[in-house]
């Protein structure tokens, strides 16, 4: 039994498939190869094209979401989004048509219709988003025919999410799906017009731990006014006047990217990439969007804004950076842009980025990651439990951050942990974030509990104090 | 919260809100991870995958591994047996486990993928194993499949050799590993010996070393399973997720199987020491005499916090029927009654109780949701509401006190390691119920009736 202690092959033979999707920052000759499907039989931290629609559209506050397929769809991603809402709650609630083996074999769309009925009757949601998954795919249920009938009939949009989970393992192509459902939420209707305004929309901002109120004071601040935010606390009344922006900032360009694109090429609404993960890209992208409106008073006031908040935060930052000043941090996160964000903040608090890892990065996303790192860092794309151990045990890291899964994983290998994922409970975005952050990763890299820990003898590394 | 559900009472008669259930294959995989060294493997696309391994990880707060066969839309037209073929031959060959348990999803049962003839043809390595259970997602619930993966470990691991051992299988049921723990030390106090799977004590309650075994100590093996096959007796926790392995003993080795409830309450706990006295003719041990007597001394200290007050009680059938048993013999009014899993049984179980206990006027049922409880208890209130996490949102729309119980449970810690079975278990519910009520009554009372002993 003893072999069984540790992943006796998943040491010595990775499958040689995996290799090309792992490379070393300034040794690598090749490109990383990504975005590909998993390997068959491989524990995959990946999800499905279900969960990247799910995660970008269930934010819209008072929409109902319904989930067209057995429960289980339903039932996982119930609330988990931790996006934050000023008014409404109905995103909150969980609702499937709940589909049985009569409804697999005789079709799902009666009781489709009959549950959107339900719900507009009962509930009056301004909007239903429904969602296709695996088997309501599978038997081609005609989800669009039931939506339209049912916008017809009750006058509210209904809106046909494709998102059958088998359509790809990649949630980017969830992200897609959802971006055509919001275009077609937001697309005036024939004879509708917009009026077009100062203010700006917010895209890829999901609102968790109130990250978008934040980032509306420093741009109210600033003089400036969000329209609405995709899709974090956003409303479906306030979604529809998306079209009246002057621009679109892009913050996850994972989930956003294809969306700001469209509504340049429809509305006209330029956008730019922008971040609100550590204080130094906070004021740059303040100083962006300032840029953008180029008006002085905007302009000074963005100035005054980042001068008083950076010299604020600063002592806060300086404190942890003692702290963490050399420890040993690992990233592995959903999207490149979030990793990127990472690299620099962590940096930023004078730690050493020895493993960077996406879900869902690109091909040069990837190349942009690998030049931020310093030689003989690692990056992999989509890895998995046996990699991540391996990396995280050899390359003696002290702290990680991630998600979910990789929270227990880097407990169990008595590795500290930071939540950059849906589970975050502390606002990690602007000057006040960058020092939430910091407390975070200090917290969990220093807890007082590691030095109770006895390492054994042949891999006795370097322990948190 | 919750505003946007509809005032008063309306019907809801169709799909779900606010589940009480999940699919099967998410049982499947809990299951499967009771068998040492096992890698349980979901036969679909990475989401269901993805999700069960979050959920389990957020229940229990320990790594959940599982593999997936990764379907995209080829598998999807063409069959996933090439899928679970390379995905057979892959695990063995990257993460090497001794089992593989597959389970399938609504995708694969749609396609009508034929597992057992895919194994068949599949490469698998000298000695180790690969068992399967069918777990479509559009039948039954998360405890359904739990049930169907204890039976298939009992049809692809249990052997009778003819002779019957003195040893008593235990199946534990859908609990969290401090049940299970709990369970092995009552019946080791009573000195019988036994075979408990699943067993996920040691797998999902893991102590932090700072070394992480994908494959942890705990787990039944499958010699140990291989050996339910000759011992005399099975006990059946909880009727639900354990009786379809039961029954699969006894008809294909011959071991007597005996039904009972989870044991959790003071009746039930004493019913599953009673089944295994009168079975092997063991003495009941002193210890367990005293914690017995300590439950009821408890009980009669502090029956007055909770007597006649009412209660809403939702979640797995095989909890919420040992519970309302337990409320029962707490003197507690259990007023709603509500599973997300299908099955009649259910109901009827509940009714018996609560009409030999001469409780009317509660309601009672099977495969509900949580969006008819919330209308229930709109219409009259409870005291006290008990269930998973999910409850919190009645809990603070309707200001009721919830105490957390069954799965899931992802906004507290520790409850996977305390046991809510046996003696200890019960002392361990009264002081949550209690507490809970009491907590409220301090935080309600006035200045002038804010008491220091209660």
């Amino acid at each position: 039994m003893e072999d069984l202690c540790t992943l006796p092959a998943g040491h010595a033979a990775p499958l040689s498939e995996r290799d090309r999707s792992i490379m070393t920052a300034g040794r690598s000759k090749t490109a990383i190869h990504c975005a590909d499907d998993s390997l068959a039989g491989s524990v995959s931290q990946r999800a499905c094209v279900f969960c990247g629609a799910r995660v970008v559209l269930n934010p819209v506050t008072d929409a109902a979401h319904l989930v067209h397929g057995p429960i289980g769809c339903a039932s996982y991603t119930w609330d988990i989004r931790g996006s934050l809402s000023s008014g409404p709650e109905m995103y909150r609630n969980s609702f499937s048509t709940d589909m049985k083996e009569r409804d697999v074999v005789f079709g799902g769309e009666k009781k489709l219709a009959a549950c959107i009925d339900e719900i507009v009757e009962k509930s009056h949601p301004p909007a239903v988003f429904v969602y296709a998954t695996c088997v309501t795919g599978m038997i081609g249920d005609d989800i669009v025919a039931v939506c339209k009938e049912a916008t017809r009939h009750h006058g509210i949009d209904v809106i046909p999410v494709e998102s059958s989970g088998f359509i790809s393992g990649n949630k980017v192509v969830g992200y897609r799906a959802a971006a055509i459902a919001l275009m077609r939420l937001i697309t005036p209707k024939e004879g509708e017009r917009i009026e077009k305004t100062r203010k700006l929309n917010f895209l890829g901002e999901y609102n968790l731990s109130g990250e978008m109120w934040l980032a509306r004071r420093y741009l109210q601040e600033m003089g400036i006014e969000i329209n609405v935010a995709f899709t974090g606390d956003s409303t479906v009344a306030a979604l529809k006047q998306a079209p009246g922006a002057c621009l679109n900032l892009v913050q996850c360009t994972g989930s956003m990217h294809w969306m700001a694109m469209q509504m340049e090429k429809e509305f006209g609404i330029p956008f730019m990439d922008v971040n609100f993960f550590g204080a130094e890209n906070t004021a740059e992208s303040l100083r962006r969007i300032a840029k953008f409106y180029d008006d002085p008073e905007i302009t000074e006031r963005a100035e005054a804004l980042i001068a008083r908040e950076t010299a604020r935060i600063q002592p806060a930052l300086d404190r942890y950076r003692q702290k963490l000043s050399g420890k040993r941090a690992a990233i592995y996160v959903g999207g490149a842009y979030k990793a990127v964000a990472l690299i620099r903040q962590l940096r930023g608090l004078g730690m050493e980025i020895v493993l960077t890892g996406t879900q869902t990065g690109k091909k040069e996303e990837y190349a942009a990651i690998g030049n931020l790192l310093d030689e003989g860092a690692v990056v992999v794309d989509d890895t998995n439990p046996a990699e991540i151990e391996r990396f995280l045990t050899e390359m003696k890291v002290d702290v990680m951050a991630g998600g979910v899964k990789e929270r227990v994983l880097a407990y169990k290998l008595g590795v500290g942990f930071v939540d950059h994922n849906h589970d975050r409970k502390e606002c990690l975005a602007g000057f006040d974030g960058a020092v939430n952050f910091a407390r975070e990763v200090y917290v969990t890299t220093c807890s007082p509990v590691w030095k109770y820990l006895k390492v054994p003898p042949e891999d006795q590394h370097e322990v948190q104090p | 919260m919750l505003e946007c559900l509809p005032e008063g009472t309306v019907e809801h008669t169709i799909g779900k809100i606010n589940p009480v259930k999940t699919c099967q294959p998410i049982g499947a995989m809990y299951a499967a991870l009771g068998i040492h060294g096992c890698l349980p493997h979901s036969h679909g696309s990475q989401g269901c995958c993805a999700y069960h391994r979050m959920h389990l990880t957020r229940h229990f707060r320990d790594p959940v591994m599982a593999s997936s066969s990764s379907f995209t839309e080829g598998a999807s037209v063409f069959g996933g047996a090439a899928n679970l073929k390379t995905s057979i031959k892959n695990i063995f060959k990257i993460y090497n486990p001794e089992i593989i348990a597959v389970h399938t999803t609504c995708l694969s049962e749609t396609i009508g993928d034929d597992i057992p003839n895919i194994i068949k043809q599949a490469e698998i390595p000298e000695g180790k194993r690969v068992i399967h259970i069918n777990t479509p997602s559009y039948q039954g619930s998360h405890i359904t499949g739990f049930a169907g993966m204890c039976k298939a470990m009992v049809s692809y691991l249990s052997q009778s050799d003819g002779t019957q051992k003195d040893q008593v299988n235990i199946l534990p049921g859908f609990v969290n590993p401090g049940d299970m723990r709990e369970i092995r030390r009552i019946v080791g106090e009573l000195g019988v010996k036994m075979i408990m799977f699943p067993d996920t004590s040691g797998v999902v309650d893991t102590p932090l070393t700072s070394k992480y075994q994908m494959y942890p100590d705990g787990g039944a093996t499958v010699a140990e399973i291989r050996d339910a096959g000759n011992s005399s007796l099975t006990l059946a926790l909880g009727s639900f997720a354990s009786n379809d392995a039961a029954d699969l003993l006894q008809e294909k080795c011959g071991v007597t199987g005996i039904p009972l409830k989870l044991p959790i309450g003071l009746k039930a706990t004493d019913d599953f020491i009673m089944a295994l006295k009168d079975w092997f003719g063991v003495e009941v041990p002193k210890s367990l005499t005293l914690e017995r007597g300590q439950v009821i001394d408890t009980l009669i200290d502090t029956h007055f916090h909770y007597q006649g007050k009412t209660v809403a009680v939702f979640g797995d059938p095989d909890h919420v029927i040992a519970m309302t048993e337990f409320l029962i013999t707490m003197g507690m009014i259990p007023k709603y009654i509500l599973t997300g899993t299908p099955g009649k049984a259910f109901e009827a179980e509940v009714n018996a109780m609560l009409e030999a206990a001469g409780i009317t006027g509660s309601r009672v049922k099977a495969e509900g949701d949580l969006f008819e409880l919330h209308q229930w208890i709109r219409e009259e209130k409870v005291d006290l509401l008990i269930g998973t996490t999910y409850g919190k949102y009645i809990a603070r729309k309707e200001d009721i006190p919830l105490v957390r119980f069954g799965f899931p449970i992802l906004d507290r810690a520790v409850h996977p390691l305390m046991p809510v079975v046996g003696y200890r278990g019960c002392l361990r519910l009264i002081e949550q119920i209690s507490n809970a009520l009491l907590e409220r009554r301090d935080r309600d009372a006035l200045d002038e009736d804010y008491e220091l002993i209660l």
